[in-house]
């Protein structure tokens, strides 16, 4: 489904330069370096005049006529006259500048300057601190971000990677890209010293950060790991603190639960009661569905303890088919169906349970 | 120098509520779409063009207007965008990439024209991009992501040849990427995200391998994509897109568990996502309209039962009709 490329639901860039007052007939030659406020096209400048730039192919039977903006045309005309030709030259690397800067998405433009970077043996430092300006710019944008890898893989050296991704994401903290190349940069070159304080601190400025909560997650999953009891216990404290903080927080019950679905929610002492003293001050459709879990948990639990309380049990299921339904009809109502299904398949698989125990009791 | 950047896509225009689907004008709005005036996105657009194409075809196909579309000059479009090694690029000029490869063959067999391409120079191209870890490529450059684990298996199993893959190892890849959320990313430990989880839930009913699934869980986090408005953001704490409309609502689909959302109010928030004026949808009430999200949202409106529009395949992204035409019916949970 190549429609996902767009998803980070960027808003297409369009730059026009309004300063920019072409004359065709002005004779500046290189003085365009010198007075950088006039802008020349590609078709008039001297050195260039030995190529034939290249009109844009739209195909055997053009679908449709394009029109162009006329600095558009003229630089993208030349980059396809270079391409065409093959041509490995500084002239040509200066131009695939021209062309990112009209429009940074177009990959093939991003292939050419990377060939040019090799065939040219640039300096890759200073092609660092250019695609840093670029993703300045433009931060939201596949190319950029796998560019700026391409160089740091090939100058070995991540040293600038862990600030200037944090500089990106003080800018929009949610930034996908950002957050998949610091998992590169921190995996690759294992960087986690500092990633787990690098996340509170984000989670500080804003505890719905549900990136901030993955990263949380991939840090210590790497790390520490979560089978040792302190750090769940540990882990544990702090999703409740933040809870108590901002109780509406659907990334930190997210957390959580992920954290303990496989291990049992009900493996925590003391969780569940932490949770229902929670209930009375910060509650939440959250909040609610975690104790649902909690009480499912319990339940299956029990069943595979012989000696369970029959009444306990038969308590747990009423508290929770009346959380499923105080979700459906009042907490939660968009998710009405959700929380009905929940409540019927619990039904089914513990009230009948129950009446089996009671009745095989009964024939003893 | 001052560079002026504003964006197409945000001029907010104060809309009444539109509460029909305006079929009509979505056709004209494609129909005419790269031939008005306003042409500069169009051509900044260019490095997707395949893709654009495609999503433009789908929509019109999926609202019976498929004849109004130059079927021939596609075909030939595409042919003339077929690499040497096999692989499609967006437009002519450009590098092959499996984003567009995925986009040209979906086009190919919307017409039923799929020897216009030299098919085993394709499936070779998709196999070569596969990695020793199961992963994908989107093309020589090797950017990793479970989007193009989606590109590869889809445009294999539309030709028919899924077998010239290790399918196991691509399974053990797109597995590897399950979250804590019961969600998927683009590569493993990413962020749960509502696109990349359409990719891999699609590529597991591709490989026969939703069991494999948390359906529950992963059910649990689709719908809690739904905001009081009706729409659905593609992860927590984001805002709602039409285009989320088609992930998520595919993948809900896809796992059997698409009566956890609120239909009605999402059937509400799309159709206000139209333009009275100019036909097409955008990514949320008021904003400007693109092909992009006027597929989603027609395709969208399609999986919640509207009558007026033709069958969507889930997996795909394409009209049923087409695909039983060529025989291929992807796993469905229940």
């Amino acid at each position: 489904m190549s429609g996902v490329e767009a998803t980070s639901t960027e808003p297409l860039q369009v730059k026009e330069d309004q300063e920019f007052d072409v004359e065709a007939e002005d004779h500046l030659g290189d003085d365009y370096v010198v007075d950088p406020t006039r802008y020349m096209f590609y078709r008039d400048r001297k050195e260039w005049a030995d190529l034939e730039p290249v009109r844009q192919d739209d195909g055997p039977n053009p679908v449709v006529k394009i029109a162009y903006s006329e600095k558009f045309s003229d630089v993208y005309d030349y980059f396809r006259a270079l391409l065409k030709n093959d041509e490995k030259s500084e002239r040509a690397f200066a131009l695939t500048a021209d062309a990112i800067e009209l429009n940074a998405a177009n990959y093939t433009v991003w292939h050419y300057r990377r060939v040019l970077l090799q065939a040219l043996s640039k300096d890759l430092r200073e092609e660092m601190r250019y695609i840093t300006a670029i993703i300045e710019e433009q931060p939201k944008n596949y190319q950029v971000w796998h560019h700026r890898r391409m160089v740091v893989e090939w100058l070995n050296d991540p040293s600038e990677e862990l600030e200037f991704i944090a500089d990106i994401l003080s800018q929009d903290a949610k930034n996908y890209h950002a957050w998949q190349h610091r998992q590169w940069v921190i995996q690759e070159y294992k960087l986690w010293d500092d990633e787990l304080e690098f996340v509170e601190n984000l989670l500080e400025e804003d505890v719905r950060n549900n990136s901030a909560w993955n990263q949380r997650h991939f840090v210590i999953s790497h790390t520490t790991g979560f089978s040792d009891a302190a750090i769940v216990e540990r882990e544990i404290q702090y999703c409740l603190n933040q809870i108590k903080k901002a109780p509406h927080n659907e990334s930190a019950w997210n957390y959580l639960k992920g954290m303990l679905q496989d291990r049992g929610m009900s493996s925590q002492p003391g969780l569940l009661e932490r949770v229902l003293e929670l209930k009375e001050t910060h509650c939440s459709p959250y909040l609610l569905a975690f104790l649902f879990d909690c009480y499912e948990d319990a339940l299956e639990n029990s069943v595979q303890r012989e000696n369970a309380e029959e009444d306990e049990r038969k308590e747990t299921l009423k508290k929770a088919l009346e959380i499923c339904e105080l979700l459906a009809q009042e907490k939660d109502t968009i998710r009405k169906e959700y929380w009905q299904f929940l409540g019927r398949s619990l039904k089914n698989r513990f009230q009948t349970n129950i009446q089996f125990i009671v009745l095989s009791v009964g024939r003893l | 120098v001052k560079l002026l950047i504003f964006s197409l896509r945000t001029f907010t225009k104060k809309s009444t509520k539109i509460d029909s689907l305006l079929l009509d004008k979505h056709g004209d709005y494609i129909a005419a779409y790269g031939s008005k005036k306003d042409d500069y996105e169009y051509t900044l657009s260019e490095y997707l063009r395949m893709s654009g194409i495609y999503w433009g075809l789908t929509v019109m196909d999926l609202m019976s207007q498929l004849p109004r579309m130059n079927r021939q000059e596609i075909i030939d479009f595409i042919k003339a965008c077929q690499h040497d090694c096999g692989g499609i690029s967006a437009s002519i000029g450009h590098d092959p990439h499996l984003l567009y490869t995925l986009s040209a063959v979906q086009i190919l067999c919307l017409y039923d024209s799929v020897d216009a391409l030299d098919v085993d120079r394709v499936v070779e191209y998709v196999k070569g991009l596969q990695q020793e870890d199961g992963s994908f490529a989107g093309d020589k450059w090797g950017e990793i992501d479970t989007r193009f684990s989606f590109c590869a298996v889809a445009t294999l199993a539309l030709l028919g040849k899924m077998d010239t893959i290790n399918v196991d190892k691509a399974v053990e890849f797109v597995l590897s990427c399950m979250n804590f959320d019961g969600g998927f990313g683009c590569r493993p430990g990413s962020e749960s995200h509502a696109g990349q989880i359409y990719c891999c839930t699609g590529f597991l009913s591709l490989t026969g391998q939703l069991h494999q699934l948390n359906a529950d869980l992963l059910g649990w986090w689709l719908c809690e994509r739904q905001l009081p408005s009706g729409g659905l953001n593609g992860r927590p704490e984001k805002l709602p897109d039409v285009c989320y409309s088609w992930w998520v609502l595919a993948s809900l689909k896809i796992i059997g568990r698409i009566h956890w959302i609120d239909k009605a109010k999402l059937r509400m928030f799309i159709l206000a996502c139209q333009d009275e004026e100019t036909g097409g949808f955008a990514d949320r009430p008021g904003d400007m309209v693109d092909p992009f999200h006027t597929l989603f949202g027609v395709a969208g409106l399609s999986l919640l039962g509207d009558e007026q529009i033709k069958a969507v395949n889930p997996v795909l992204c394409m009209p049923e009709d087409v695909l039983q035409r060529i025989g291929l019916q992807p796993d469905l949970l229940s």
